[in-house]
C-alpha cells in the first residue's frame, strides 16, 4: 500500500469513529463554524467537531505542525477533502484567521508571533476581523488615518474603521494604522494586531440594503495594543496589507468558482439556472419557453464554465511548478461580476416573485434569493472594487504607465 | 484534462512562432491580398510546413499522421493566426482532410489523404450553400445514381480554400430533403472533372474561398466517401474539429491585435502624455485582457475534449466546442473593434495593419457558426 493509501485508510477510520455523526450533512455556508471566545453554534456539535479535528491539525491541514497545523502535503490535503466529502462532513472551521491573517503571519510573522497567534487560530479559539477600510480610505486604502502612538511597549490607538466584517462577533483585529504622517502615505502604515475585548474598542453593526448586518463601524478611543504585535516592523505595514489582500481576493474568487454541475449517469449535467427557468417559465418542444431567458441562461452558464476552466488552467499551471500566470489577476473581478449577472438573471426568471421582502406571498427560497441579489451588489466593491482590479491588471500585467 | 502545454507543445509553439515571423509576417499577407493570384497563399511555403510535420499533426499514425491531436494543432494555428498566414492548414488539413480521415476507405486514403498530408495536394470541403447558413443538414446539392456512379448537380458557396484546390469533398443530398440529417452523402470530386466550375470569391478578410458549381458532374462509385446517406455525422465531426482549429487561429489573431494596441497605447501621445495613462483606455484594455484569458482556457479545453473522444460524438466535448466558438467569436470581435477605436484615425486607413484583424475577426465569427448559433447549440446539448 502506498503512503498515500495508508494515510487515507487511517484518516477514514479516524473520521468515521471519532467525529460526531450528527454533524454529517451540515454543509451549507449558513452552517459554517467560525469559532471564537463566544462561538455561534448553528449545530450543537459544531464546536466539539472543530476541536476533534483541530487535535490533529485538520482545521488547517497544510499549515506546519509546529504551529498546530496538519502538516499535510498537497496530495494528502486532497485526500482529506475527498474523505470529508465521502462522509458529507463539513469543513470544521472557517473565518478570517484561517483564510487571511494566518497565511499572512506564516509569511511575515516572527517566530514568537507565530507561536502566540497561529495555534489559537487552528483550534478555533480566536475569531479575527479585518480593520482595513476607513470612511476616507476605501479604494484609496493607503490613506488610512487611525493613529497609533507608541510609548515604550504600549500602543494607543484612536480613530475609526468601517466595513469591519463581523466586527461585533470577533475577538481580535488585524488593523492598518497610521504611525507616521510625515512620509509618503504607504510608508507610514503599521500592521497591528489587537484584542477587541477592551473598553477602548466599540463595534457597531451597519444595516445593509439586504437587511442584514454583516459589517460594522469600529471605533477606537485610546484602545491599547502591545508593540510585540506589530507585524513586519514599524512602518512596514503596506507590504503586509497588499499580501493579505492577495489572499482575500483568492478567497473571494474561489467562492464564485464553485463546482461545475455534474450529470447523473452520463446524462447532460443539470444546469441549476435552466432548472429554475423550467420551474418558473415552463418548456416548449423540450426547450425553455422564453427564448430571451434561454439565451441569458446559456450565456451565464457558458461564462461560468469558461471561468472554471480558467481557474483550472491556473491550478494546472501551479501544479506543474510554474509561477502564477497573469490569468490569476482576473478571478476577483470576473467571479464577482459573474455572480451579479447570475443573481440578476435569477430575478428575471422569478419575475414578480423576485420582489418579496417578507412572508406571506413569497417562498423562503424566493425571499432568500432577493436578499442574496442585494448582497451580491457588494461583491464588486469589497476586497478591492472592480475599478481597482482593472487598475491592477492595467499596471501590473499590461504595464500601462501611470 | 490538463490545461497546460507539455514540453513538446511548448517547443512547437516556439518553432511555429519563429517560422511565421520569419516567413510570413503580416506584410506578406498584404502583398498576397494585393496580388492577382486567386490562390492567395504559397504552395512552396505550405510544403515547408508539411516538411516540418504540421500538416500531419491531427491525423492518426494509421493514416500516416503524427497522432498529436488538436491540442498540438491549435498551437500551430494560433501562431499562423497571429500573422494571418494564409496557407490552408484549416481548409485542407482540418476540413477536407478530417472528412477523408473519418470516412475514407483504404484506397481513398491512399489516393487523396496521403498526398494531402504530404502537402502535395490541397483539398477543400464544400458544404455551405446559399440557404444553409450554419446548418449542416440544409444540403440541397443533388446526388443521383447514374449506373455504378453518381451525378452531382448544384452550387456551393464559401468553399474555404477552394480557389485552385486540387479536389473537393462535396456534401450532397442523395435522399430526403434540406434540413434532414439522413440522406446526406459525401463525394470526392477532382477539380478537373467535366462540369466543375470554380470561381474565386472575394471576401472582406481576403481568405481563399470559392463558389463551386457542379453541372451534371459524373463521378464513379468509388468517389462516395463513407456510407450513402450517412454523411451528416462525418460532416459534423469534421466541422467541429475544424472549428477548434479555427479557434486557435482566432486566439492568435486577437492576441496579435491586442499586443499591437497595447504598444500603441504606450507610444501614442496626446495632451502631452502617452494615451495609455488614461484610465478610460486602461480599463478597457484590462477588460480585453480578461476576455483573452478566458478565450485561451476554452480553446485549450475544447481541443483536449475532442482529442479524448473515442470514435463517437461525446455531447460534453461538443458543448465545449460550442463554448469555445461562442467565446472566441465575441472576444475577437470585441478586441478588434476596440483595437481600431484605440488606434483612432490611423486604424481606419488601409495602410495600417490593424484593420486586417477586424475584417478577419468578423469573417471568423461567421465561419462554422456565430456566437448566437453556438449558444443555441450549447443549450440544446445541455438539455434545455
Amino acid at each position: 500500500m502506498s503512503d498515500l493509501e495508508s494515510f487515507r485508510t487511517e484518516l477514514r477510520t479516524f473520521l468515521e469513529n471519532e467525529t460526531p455523526k450528527e454533524i454529517r450533512g451540515q454543509l451549507g455556508p449558513d452552517a459554517a463554524y467560525w469559532g471564537g471566545r463566544n462561538p455561534e453554534l448553528h449545530h450543537p456539535e459544531a464546536k466539539r467537531y472543530c476541536e476533534i479535528m483541530a487535535s490533529r491539525g485538520l482545521t488547517a491541514p497544510t499549515w506546519p505542525k509546529e504551529y498546530g497545523g496538519g502538516g499535510l502535503s498537497r496530495e494528502e490535503a486532497k485526500v482529506l477533502d475527498q474523505e470529508l466529502g465521502r462522509l458529507r462532513l463539513p469543513p470544521p472551521l472557517t473565518g478570517f484567521g484561517l483564510q487571511m491573517i494566518g497565511p499572512t503571519l506564516l509569511q511575515f510573522g516572527t517566530e514568537e508571533q507565530k507561536q502566540e497567534h497561529i495555534p489559537p487560530i487552528v483550534r478555533g479559539e480566536i475569531r479575527w476581523c479585518q480593520g482595513y477600510s476607513e470612511p476616507n480610505a476605501g479604494s484609496d486604502l493607503a490613506s488610512v488615518q487611525a493613529g497609533a502612538v507608541i510609548d515604550g511597549d504600549e500602543i494607543t490607538l484612536n480613530g475609526q474603521k468601517i466595513w469591519t466584517s463581523y466586527g461585533d462577533k470577533s475577538d481580535w483585529m488585524f488593523a492598518l494604522t497610521r504611525t507616521d504622517s510625515q512620509v509618503k502615505k504607504q510608508m507610514g502604515i503599521t500592521f497591528l494586531l489587537l484584542d477587541m475585548d477592551q473598553p477602548g474598542v466599540e463595534a457597531r453593526p451597519i444595516k445593509l440594503i439586504s437587511g442584514a448586518s454583516p459589517f460594522c463601524e469600529t471605533f477606537f478611543e485610546n484602545a491599547k495594543a502591545h508593540t510585540r504585535n506589530i507585524i513586519n516592523g514599524l512602518g512596514g505595514g503596506w507590504t503586509v496589507a497588499k499580501a493579505l489582500l492577495g489572499h482575500e481576493r483568492n478567497m473571494i474568487g474561489n467562492v464564485f468558482g464553485g463546482g461545475a454541475p455534474r450529470g447523473d449517469k452520463g446524462g447532460p449535467p443539470k444546469n441549476p439556472l435552466a432548472e429554475l427557468a423550467r420551474q418558473y417559465l415552463g418548456e416548449a418542444d423540450g426547450r425553455l419557453s422564453d427564448p430571451s431567458i434561454r439565451d441569458r441562461v446559456t450565456a451565464v452558464s457558458m461564462d461560468h464554465r469558461a471561468f472554471l476552466l480558467t481557474m483550472q488552467r491556473n491550478a494546472d499551471n501551479l501544479k506543474a511548478g510554474h509561477r502564477p500566470g497573469p490569468e490569476s489577476s482576473i478571478f476577483k473581478i470576473y467571479g464577482t461580476e459573474l455572480n451579479q449577472r447570475r443573481e440578476e438573471l435569477m430575478l428575471s426568471i422569478r419575475g414578480p416573485q423576485a420582489v418579496g421582502w417578507e412572508t406571506p406571498g413569497f417562498s423562503q427560497e424566493e425571499l432568500d434569493q432577493t436578499r442574496a441579489w442585494l448582497r451580491s451588489r457588494g461583491n464588486t466593491i469589497e476586497g478591492g472594487t472592480s475599478e481597482i482590479q482593472l487598475n491592477i491588471i492595467a499596471k501590473r500585467v499590461l504595464e500601462l504607465p501611470d | 484534462m490538463q490545461l497546460i502545454l507539455d514540453e513538446d507543445q511548448t517547443m512547437l509553439a516556439q518553432t511555429a512562432g519563429a517560422f511565421f515571423n520569419e516567413h510570413s509576417p503580416i506584410s506578406r499577407f498584404r502583398a498576397l491580398r494585393d496580388g492577382d493570384d486567386s490562390r492567395r497563399y504559397s504552395l512552396e511555403l505550405y510544403r515547408q510546413m508539411a516538411e516540418l510535420g504540421w500538416t500531419a499533426i491531427p491525423f492518426s499514425e494509421a493514416d500516416g499522421g503524427l497522432g498529436l491531436g488538436l491540442a498540438s494543432m491549435i498551437v500551430v494555428t494560433e501562431a499562423a493566426g497571429r500573422t494571418l498566414a494564409p496557407e490552408p492548414l484549416l481548409e485542407s488539413v482540418m476540413m477536407a482532410g478530417q472528412a477523408l480521415s473519418l470516412a475514407g476507405n483504404a484506397a481513398q486514403k491512399e489516393r487523396w489523404l496521403t498526398p494531402l498530408i504530404a502537402g502535395e495536394s490541397v483539398l477543400a470541403l464544400a458544404h455551405s450553400e446559399p440557404a444553409s447558413r450554419y446548418d449542416l443538414s440544409r444540403i440541397e446539392l443533388q446526388a443521383s445514381a447514374d449506373g455504378d456512379g453518381y451525378r452531382l448537380q448544384g452550387r456551393k458557396l464559401h468553399v474555404l480554400g477552394g480557389a485552385q484546390a486540387d479536389a473537393f469533398v462535396v456534401a450532397a443530398r442523395s435522399a430526403g430533403q434540406a434540413g434532414e440529417r439522413e440522406g446526406i452523402s459525401l463525394f470526392i470530386v477532382p477539380a478537373d472533372a467535366a462540369g466543375v466550375k470554380v470561381q474565386a470569391q472575394g471576401r472582406v478578410d481576403s481568405r481563399n474561398a470559392a463558389i463551386l458549381e457542379l453541372e451534371s458532374v459524373r463521378v464513379d462509385g468509388d468517389a462516395l466517401l463513407g456510407e450513402l446517406g450517412a454523411g451528416h455525422g462525418v460532416l459534423e465531426t469534421a466541422i467541429d474539429r475544424a472549428t477548434v482549429a479555427l479557434c486557435g487561429e482566432m486566439l492568435g489573431g486577437m492576441n496579435a491585435a491586442f499586443e499591437m494596441t497595447l504598444d500603441y497605447l504606450k507610444e501614442r501621445k496626446q495632451f502631452d502624455t502617452v494615451i495609455g495613462t488614461f484610465q478610460a483606455l486602461k480599463h478597457r484594455a484590462a477588460r480585453m485582457f480578461i476576455e483573452l484569458e478566458l478565450a485561451r482556457s476554452v480553446a485549450m479545453a475544447a481541443a483536449r475534449a475532442l482529442d479524448a473522444e473515442n470514435g463517437h460524438a461525446d455531447p460534453q466535448a461538443r458543448s465545449l466546442v460550442s463554448l469555445a466558438k461562442a467565446k472566441l467569436s465575441e472576444a475577437y470581435c470585441l478586441i478588434a473593434n476596440e483595437a481600431v477605436q484605440m488606434h483612432g484615425g490611423i486604424g481606419m486607413t488601409d495602410e495600417h495593419d490593424i484593420g486586417f484583424y477586424m475584417k478577419r475577426a468578423r469573417a471568423s465569427e461567421m465561419t462554422f457558426g456565430d456566437a448566437a448559433f453556438h449558444r443555441d447549440r450549447f443549450a440544446s446539448l445541455g438539455g434545455y
